[in-house]
């Protein structure tokens, strides 16, 4: 293992012309991400975390600065499957099963057949949906679907894992749960993980690493190392270190939002 | 069951009861005509009297002559059971290889049908995935197959089977090609919008995972187009059925059911063209029956009904 920052962005910019004029989606965006840290991007709607995200999967392309993954450009990382991509929504194909589904990326890489069948096995085991292989999407719940759309991005066992507000869609109960799962999948996969949320419970809970956005133009307000130890339960929530950190993630949102 | 029988059987009685109905002043004048002819009284006396006067007067004058209405031989408006009659000897009661058979003047049209319909879905989907893939094609064919059905297939039909008949090509392939002419246009815009119905975020996916685009459209596009494909066919196969029954009818055909509606119409034979008109019906409605039935299949086998 290197010490190469596995996604580095140097003053990068993205920005859209409309017909009322340029937005600033990124503005001199400047981050380190280094190999098995867990990256929260927080901040209002409109701050450009969810285009940083997608700049990074080679999605958007940015209009300035530069920005590699795993060294390379992030076409060359797209195209090398260098990442998997989590949507806000679970987006299974209704005329697949959930294996069906999961097998979709390893069709499209050309996986053998029965590497297929392997792998589509681990990653269900992996988010605990081994009974659900059958089934058609719509005969599951939505955190299932989720889980489902989780583990279609894993499925190729890419180092990076890029998440856009996954369980956005979700209840509380639900998303506790699958938060949980989700560190315990990171901390046995030790896999890259950026996770853009709206929630400031959510990102401290799971991140490494905060980084808080502000909008108009979207740029980085601060960004937080958190000491909280690996290995979280969810009752870590009550601890004074969590509220701490909370407190400094909601600081930073209100500065970024200015005056408004 | 029971509650999805019974709407549909009174929506049937109301149109016999209709039918019946209209048949009364329909015939009225020609059945008064053959009651003085066989000495009855009838008023007022004389045809040229009655031709101006109107047919539900007549029915008021003339009570008794309302029963012949309904089993005149060459009726204005046959009644439904002279139809059912006539529609029971031409299918049960004649052999199938007789000219005067309903079946076999309905496979004959069936046939030009069916292969006018396999040529325009396969010309349909070729052209939308041309136009879904090609900025090109999008611009300029979509104005030209929308032209093409402004004009009326009756001031076509008959272009095409001269046309094709110069070159020596006739019978069934000239009478498929107006079916297809008419099948290929719901297919086109069915399917381009259903190959279009992908959204970003599903296109974003396979742009992830550096998919090229016969993937795309194998396993995303042609997938999401089947709800869009199957509600064009009913429509295709319905048209390409009015297509072959027209392009029967400019040649002046011997065989199929446009020659049966020409011949009928030459001889005043109303019943006859009734029982064709209704032996389309019937086939539009099976052929229709049967491509839902697909449908059906297909869709609860990809997990879609």
């Amino acid at each position: 293992m290197t010490n190469e920052p596995v996604i580095s962005a140097q003053d990068l910019s993205l920005t859209f012309e409309t017909n009322d004029g340029p937005v600033h989606a990124l503005k001199n965006i400047n981050l380190d991400i280094s190999k098995g840290e867990f990256v929260s991007f927080i901040g209002p709607s409109g701050c450009g975390k969810t285009t940083f995200l997608r700049v990074m999967a080679d999605l958007e392309k940015p209009t300035g600065g530069q920005i590699t993954i795993n060294g390379v450009s992030p076409e060359a990382a797209r195209n090398a499957r260098a990442y998997g991509y989590v949507f806000q929504a679970a987006g299974l194909y209704p005329w697949r099963t959930i294996g069906g589904n999961i097998r979709l990326p390893l069709e499209i890489m050309g996986y053998s057949k029965s590497d297929q069948a392997k792998r589509v096995q681990d990653v269900l085991k992996l988010v605990e949906l081994s009974d659900f292989e059958k089934k058609f999407p719509w005969q599951l719940s939505g955190g299932m679907q989720q889980r489902a759309s989780i583990a279609r991005a894993l499925a190729f066992d890419a180092d990076i894992l890029l998440m856009d507000e996954p369980f956005g869609a979700l209840d509380e109960i639900v998303r506790d749960h699958l938060n949980e799962q989700l560190l315990d999948l990171w901390r046995r996969t030790n896999k890259t993980i950026g996770f853009v949320t709206h929630s400031i419970p959510e990102a401290v809970y799971l991140s490494t690493k905060i980084v808080v956005m502000s909008p108009r133009p979207g740029r980085i307000s601060d960004v937080i190392d958190s000491p909280l130890p690996a290995d979280r339960p969810l009752e870590i929530r009550d601890t004074p270190e969590f509220i701490e950190i909370a407190q400094r993630v909601r600081e930073g949102l209100r500065a970024g939002h200015g005056p408004e | 069951m029971r509650c999805s029988v019974f709407p549909v059987i009174a929506v049937i009685c109301g149109l016999m009861a209709m039918w019946y109905i209209a048949v009364v002043p329909m015939n009225i004048k020609m059945a008064l005509t053959d009651a003085e002819r066989s000495g009855m009284v009838v008023t007022p006396s004389g045809a040229k009297e009655r031709r101006d006067r109107s047919a539900i007067l007549l029915v008021a004058q003339n009570p008794f002559a309302i029963k012949a209405t309904f089993s005149l031989e060459r009726p204005r408006l046959p009644a439904p059971h002279q139809v059912a009659i006539e529609l029971w000897n031409s299918t049960v009661n004649k052999k199938i290889t007789s000219k005067r058979s309903l079946i076999f003047h309905g496979w004959i049209t069936l046939s030009a049908t069916l292969l006018g319909f396999a040529i325009g879905t396969g010309l349909g989907t070729l052209l939308a995935v041309g136009i879904v893939y090609s900025r090109a094609m999008d611009m300029s064919v979509m104005p030209w197959a929308i032209a093409s059905q402004t004009i009326p297939i009756l001031a076509i039909a008959p272009m095409i089977i001269v046309v094709l008949n110069s070159i020596g090509v006739q019978g069934l392939l000239p009478k498929a090609i107006i079916s297809a002419y008419l099948s290929f246009f719901p297919v086109v815009v069915g399917m381009v919008k259903g190959l279009r119905s992908p959204d970003h975020m599903q296109l974003d996916l396979l742009k992830t995972y550096s998919a090229n685009s016969s993937q795309g459209f194998w396993k995303l596009r042609l997938p999401s187009s089947m709800p869009y494909l199957f509600a064009s066919l009913k429509i295709g196969i319905a048209a390409s059925l009015v297509g072959a029954i027209v392009g029967e009818l400019p040649t002046g055909a011997v065989r199929g059911l446009g020659a049966r509606l020409l011949s009928g119409s030459y001889y005043g034979q109303t019943i006859q063209i009734w029982s064709a008109l209704l032996g389309a019906a019937f086939l539009a409605a099976a052929l229709v029956a049967i491509i839902g039935l697909a449908q059906r299949i297909t869709l609860k086998r990809m997990g879609m009904a």
